[in-house]
Formats: C-alpha cells, structure tokens, sequence
C-alpha cells in the first residue's frame, strides 16, 4: 500500500539512524549477526552453520524444534535471525515459525529440499521473510541480514506512527483495525485511501521523533495478558488502544500492540483455516488461504473447501497479498488481484491479506470466533462510519458478518477471511462469486481479495436484486460467497449475507444468501481485511443485473482497485459500497437476500438470532447512509428473517430460492443484506 | 615433492568425479569451505552423511518390506535422504531420490522398488570412491604445502 511505501520512507530515515548507534557493532555489520539454525539432518546443519560461520554470523545450531524454542525464550534479543528447516521430526518448521512470531518476532527464514509452489506459498502465510531451497549455498547466506534490517524497519515505522492514532492503526495494521473511515465514503476507496495516506504521512512525520522502540518481546505472560485483553473485548472491538488499556503494562505502546494483534490475527485465521489453504494470506483478516476454509466448507456444503483447497489465488497474489499482510508495499494491489483470478475460487483465504505482515496467526480461532459473536459488525467504528458513506460499508459488514457467520456463510468466505480462520464460509464466495458476468460478482471477489471480499463477491451472486436471473448464480455464488476471506467464520456460517449490502452493490443486496456473515460480522471486525470485498461490491454494482450470477462471481472482485486499498485498510469493506447499493436489488430480492442474510448480519448481531433485527436496523442505517434505499427494504422483508438461527447453508439457500424465483439461492453468502457489521452505528 | 603426484592425482580422481556426473557444484562449495580451520571439513561432512543417511536408507528397506506400500511415508523417508544427499552434491543419488519421489507420488510400487535398487548402487559407488579420495587427500596434505615450489 502506499501507505506503507510512505511510511517506509520516513521509517527508512529514522530507522537507519537510529541503526547504527543502536548497534555495537553496526560499523561491522553484518558481521556478528546472531543466527539461530535449525535442522534436524546433522549434515545440513553441520554445512549450515560453516557457511555462517564463513559468513561471519554467530551461530547457534539445535537440531530439534522444541530445543529451539526454549533456547529463544530463554535468551530474549539473544538471537537476530532464525533459521529453519521445514520439515522436522518433533514440530513442523511452520509451527515453530509461528511461535516465534508470536512470541518473539523475530525474522524466520524457511529452507527445505522441497521446491513446490505450495510449500514456498505456506511459508509466504506463514510469515516467513524469506525461503531457501536446499542445498543452500553460501551466497544465499550471506543476505540474510536484510531481513533484519528490513524488519527494524517496519519496527520503526510502527513507531513513527504512533501518532496518528486511526490512521497509524490502520496502516500499521492494515488490515487489523479496519480502517473504513475513510475509504467508505466514496466507494472508491482508493481515493479515500489516498486521503489517508497523506494524512498518514503528515502524522508519521510528526511522530518521527518518538522512535526508537526498543524491541518488545512478547513473553508468554505478556502475551497472554494481551489474549485476556482481546478476548475481553471481544475480537472485533479489540483494538489496540483498548487493549493497551487493559493490558496496562508500562512501556508497552499503542504500535507494539497493534502489530502483535495483527500477527494474532494472522495466527488465529490460520488455525481455524490452515487445513484448508496454505497460502493465507497473511492479512488477519482474511486469510484467504486455508485458514479459513475450514469452516466454509460447512456453509454451503458448496465447495467451500474445495475453494479453498483450490487456493485459488494465484501465487502471486497470494505472495502480494501476503507482502501486504507484511507490510509490504504491494499489499494493495495483490489483494484484488488475486480475487480477480480466483474468481471462482475465491478461496479468499488465498487473498492473504497480511497486511502489516501478520505472520502468524497466533489467535485462536475460538477466541475469535467468541469475540465476533457478540460484536455485530466487525468493523470498528470507523469502518462503519465508512460504510455509511458509501455502500461499501456493507460490504465491510459483510464482511465481518461473515466472520461470525462465516460457517454458513458460504459467503462468509469473506468474513472468514476476517481475520478468523474460522470462517471459511468464504469459500462460499468462491465459486459463485466469480460473478456473473459483469455482475456485482465483483463483489464478491474484491472480497476475496481481502479475503473478504470473497465473500461479498459471493453475494454478488445473489442476485437478489440483480434482476432475477442472477439468483441462479448468487445461490452458487452464495457458496462461493463464503468468501474464503478469512472470516472467522467459524461459527457463523450463517452468514447473514443476506444482509449485506444490497444496497450498494447489487451484488451484494443479493445477498441473501449470506447466512453466513452472521457471525462473520464480529470476526470481520478483526480482520477487516475482508472488506476488501467490498469492492467487489461496488462492481457488483454495476453488474447488477447480470452479476448475481455468481457462479462466476468468484470474485467478481474485479474491484482490484478497491482491493488494493482494501488490503490495506479494511476499507475495502467500504469501498465494497456495498452500496453501490444503488442496485439493491433489493426489490425483489431483497426479500430472499433477507431471508439468506440471515447469515450476512454479521457483525455479531447476527449471531444471535435476535441480533438479526439488530442487524437490520443497522443495516438499515447503513443503507441510509450509504444511499441504499434499497438496501433497506431488504432488511425490512426479512428482519425476521435475518438469522434465524444461524441458518445452515441449505437453509438459507433453500430460504432464498424459494424467494427469489428464479434467482437461485444467493443465500449464500451474501447476506450481505444485513451487514450487520458490528460497528455500523445503529 | 611427493605431494605433488599425490596432489596431481587427486586432481584427476576429482575431475573424473565430477565428469562422471558422480558430484555437482555442491560439493564445490564444501570444498570452498574447507580452510585452514577446518581443513578436513569436506571429509568431516561426507563421513557424517553417510552415517546418517545409512540409518534413512535402512528405514526406506523396511518400509519396503511391508506390503501394501505407505507411499506417504516413503515419500518423506525419501525427502529427508534426498535432502541430505543434495547438500553434499552427490548427485546421482540425488536423481534416483528424485525418481524415487515421483514414483511414489504416482503410487507405483515397481517402479518404486527398481529405483531404490538402483539408488543403493549408486550410493554404495559414491562411497567407495569417495573414500578412496579422501585417503589420497590425506596422504596428500594440505595444499598449501604440496604446491609451494621449492
């Protein structure tokens, strides 16, 4: 994202200064670079730590995983870099990656014998900073030390953000705090990203003076104060300001939290999702890959899972996605890519939104599923206030109902990209998103790209509104809905799409199949990420008509341009403008979309069944906002219906096909209908 | 003096070695590892792969053993020598490694068994010339001395 870029740049300033005299021996530098190897093969690792010595690195070498973990905890800052075979007898090498992620953020590097894209991709989700195919050369060595400069770097950044509190958020995060404020209003979050950038940059610049942080290692008691925390909160109003009050440890700032939330984020999705998709994105939110799926697979009984598994998302999305999540600079546009290719496959866990380099996802998928629960919409306020403003902020709910909903949501597949692996629902999205022809679909697929945005493609596919015909789609949109976004889903399937944003993208409205974002809402708050399907809403928009065909929507997430700014900021929630609304198909879909939000309200409120009136108020007042007069009349015909209890896939989408004539249950996922997204202010 | 004949016809088993497709660029690198430090380095690190992977190549042979075959687990068995026969650059036996990986991948059993013969052919061949290297390496001494004109 730019904004990254931007802050880079400053960062780059302050961090290489503040470098050199932090470091005794940064004159020698590289050289006395403290690496950890481990190996379980004797062979290797007796080659490995020559050439390192050769290289002038002070080497540790332990040959088993769990070894390597006690050494690191034991010696906290003792170590610079850590390398480590993928495969070993006693941990697998992702795992240990993770741990030491979460617990110590130190760079990682994998290595391996094994040269397959899918592998190198699960190392990409996984966080890892780089990955080296065996036999290792020497050359290949003597480089490693850039990624611990790299990652001081963004360290710094993190710092300099500190003083914008919102914007550093979002940027430091990505995709952690969903950051709709801005982009929502237009729809077009690329400009409003814009907007946020410079501000951003204005605030980085302020903040320059803060830096230098020392480190934070996160030790198990701390981390464990911060799970208490965010688990208090509740996962989608977890923010790092919050959680920093709760926590209440002196010294730990604003920035050390919020980058430990997103990499939790990561973790969490990933756990709920992993079976599924190695290449999760990072982004917490929604990773696309795997992680979320899991879930899915309940929602529609599409092939959620098999979107998942079919990864779809290009490699290079994913890897896009996955430098997003990293904080890379690329994040933003790797996001709708690859939700433009998966289409159908919106395994939106593919989109691994890391942004913010959300490596690892520590959370737990339960904890977040809790969390998303409660919490109506993911999305932080600030995100809903973007909805409001543009459609797109269905699209957000939709993104975060999913997450709650994102087990039935089959089109949760965004909301499972939430953040939390639980909901696959995402996958929902994945085969019908692919959007129709020039449907919304684009809905769904810029969710996938953020994983989310799956989810929302998906609704496109319910074409609920989109004039009949594409319900046919959207109810296999619905599934395909679920938007592998990385909704943590996991229990909601229900999605309560339906409540999604019918309003603003025609696809989305169609949402009714959405059951899944139910619960999604609560979890797409974490990993707003999926707002990225937001975008796709906003083409759903235009495809309206055809769009819910959702078939193809996978992803119609042809909203790249949003996507990319979904990425980053979770905007894409807005800009899905779900509002797009304009669309709302809602006319006679609506009904259905309601019926299959059910699962789409997401943002907690939907969970509960009660909460899908609450959804629909909101919604309703999303609508309003976001211009979606049509929206509301979805929510209205169906508030009754808006989650009924979190509706099984088949619910929903029999509940939608049998509203919309013709239109084929959309239900799934995009129930986008009642975005219920948590923070949609009522 | 002496050393240099010695030094000449290590040069001539090593250059056969790698002509022979026995070694890749691998094995180079160990060599370039190899200093005053460490000056049997090479020897150190091929005497420890083949202890260890003997150990890889027994549980390979037993897995064959039972029948049906656990390609899955062949398979990992097989990544791990592979792995290790790679860092060394003995690359024939990383070939039949390779070969081997494919054919349990497709769950051909056959094709599975004739190339693990024919990677122990190759494996027990790499060691026996490599040994026989090594003894001339020592004999050799280090280079240093050996090439130093007098």
């Amino acid at each position: 994202m730019n904004f990254s870029c931007g802050r880079g740049a400053m960062s780059i300033t302050s961090s290489s200064a503040a470098w050199k005299p932090a470091d005794a021996v940064a004159d020698q530098f590289p050289a006395g670079l403290r690496v950890l190897v481990v190996d379980d093969d004797p062979t290797c690792l007796m080659i490995l730590e020559k050439m390192l010595r050769t290289c002038l690195y002070e080497v540790t070498k332990c040959n088993r995983a769990e070894t390597a973990l006690s050494i690191l905890r034991e010696n906290k800052n003792g170590f610079d870099v850590v390398i480590s075979d993928v495969h070993m007898p006693d941990m697998d090498g992702f795992k240990l990656l993770e741990h030491i992620g979460l617990e110590m953020d130190l760079p990682v590097i994998m290595m391996s014998a094994d040269d397959g894209k899918h592998v190198v991709m699960k190392g990409v989700t996984h966080g890892a900073c780089d990955y080296l195919i065996k036999p290792v050369r020497i050359e290949a060595l003597k480089n490693i030390w850039q990624h611990v400069v790299r990652k001081r770097k963004n360290e710094w950044k993190e710092f300099e953000q500190s003083g914008s509190v919102e914007e550093g958020d979002r940027q430091l995060k990505q995709s952690e705090d969903a950051d709709y404020s801005s982009s929502a209003n237009e729809g077009n979050w690329r400009g409003s990203k814009k907007r946020k950038d410079d501000e951003e940059e204005t605030d980085e610049r302020d903040d320059t003076s803060t830096l230098k942080k020392p480190r934070v290692v996160w030790s198990v008691e701390l981390h464990q104060q911060f799970v208490a925390a965010v688990n208090q909160l509740g996962i989608d109003k977890a923010v790092p300001k919050k959680i920093l009050e709760m926590m209440n440890v002196p010294g730990l700032t604003r920035e050390n939290v919020a980058s430990h939330l997103q990499k939790y984020r990561l973790y969490l999705r990933r756990l709920s999702g992993v079976s599924q998709h190695q290449s999760n994105l990072n982004p917490p939110f929604i990773s696309p890959q795997g992680a979320t799926f899991g879930p899915l697979s309940s929602l529609n009984g599409l092939d959620l899972q098999a979107l998942a598994a079919t990864g779809q998302l290009p490699t290079q999305s994913l890897a896009r996605l996955q430098a997003a999540g990293l904080g890379r600079p690329t994040a933003k546009s790797s996001i709708p890519m690859t939700l433009v290719d998966q289409r159908n496959t919106f395994s939106f866990e593919n989109p691994k939104l890391r942004f913010g380099g959300q490596q690892q996802q520590h959370m737990n998928n339960k904890q977040q599923i809790n969390l998303l629960h409660g919490i109506p919409t993911n999305m932080e306020p600030k995100q809903l206030d973007n909805l409001q403003h543009s459609g797109q902020s269905i699209g957000n709910m939709n993104m975060q109902v999913a997450s709650h909903g994102a087990q039935n949501n089959q089109n949760n597949s965004l909301l499972m990209q939430m953040g939390q692996p639980q909901s696959r629902g995402q996958v929902l999205g994945d085969t019908t998103v692919s959007q129709s022809p020039g449907h919304p679909s684009s809905m769904g697929q810029p969710i996938l790209s953020n994983g989310m945005a799956a989810n929302f493609a998906s609704r496109n596919g319910i074409p609920e509104n989109i004039g009949g015909p594409s319900y046919n789609t959207v109810s296999q949109a619905s599934s395909t809905l679920n938007l592998p976004l990385n909704f943590p889903m996991n229990h909601a399937s229900e999605l309560p799409g339906n409540s999604f944003p019918l309003e603003s993208t025609p696809g989305i409205s169609s949402f009714s199949s959405k059951g899944v974002f139910q619960d999604v809402s609560s979890e797409i708050k974490g990993s707003v990420g999926f707002m990225l399907g937001y975008d796709i809403f906003n083409d759903l928009n235009q495809h309206k008509t055809q769009s819910w065909e959702l078939q193809n929507v996978g992803m119609t997430f042809d909203a790249p341009q949003h996507s990319s700014s979904l990425q980053d900021d979770l905007h894409i929630m807005q800009s899905v403008s779900v509002q797009q609304g304009s669309t709302v198909q809602m006319n006679g879909h609506n009904r259905s979309a309601a019926i299959a939000s059910k699962a789409m309200f997401s943002a907690g409120d939907i969970k509960e069944h009660g909460n899908a009136q609450n959804v629909n108020q909101h919604l309703n007042n999303l609508v309003d906002n976001a211009r979606r007069v049509k929206s509301e009349r979805i929510y209205d015909t169906s508030p009754a219906n808006l989650f009924p209890d979190h509706f099984g896939q088949e619910d929903l989408m029999s509940a939608l096909l049998k509203q919309q004539d013709g239109i084929g249950p959309t239900e799934n996922e995009f129930d986008f209908d009642g975005y219920s997204i948590d923070n949609i202010p009522v | 003096m002496e050393r240099n004949p010695m030094r000449r016809q290590l040069q001539v088993m090593r250059k056969s070695l790698f002509d022979q497709g026995y070694l890749d660029e691998q094995f180079v690198q160990l060599e370039e590892l190899q200093d005053d430090a460490n000056p049997n380095f090479v020897e150190e690190v091929v005497t420890l792969y083949f202890r260890d992977s003997a150990r890889l190549i027994l549980n390979i042979e037993q897995a064959l053993e039972r029948k049906p075959f656990d390609f899955n687990k062949l398979d990992g068995y097989m990544h791990q020598f592979k792995g290790s026969s790679s860092s060394i650059g003995a690359k024939r036996v990383k070939a039949e490694s390779t070969l081997f990986r494919e054919y349990c991948k497709s769950g051909n059993g056959e094709g599975c068994m004739r190339t693990f013969q024919q990677l122990k052919k190759e494996y027990a061949t790499l060691r026996k010339k490599l040994e026989a290297y090594f003894q001339v390496a020592r004999q050799a001494g280090p280079m240093e001395t050996a090439c130093r004109p007098k």
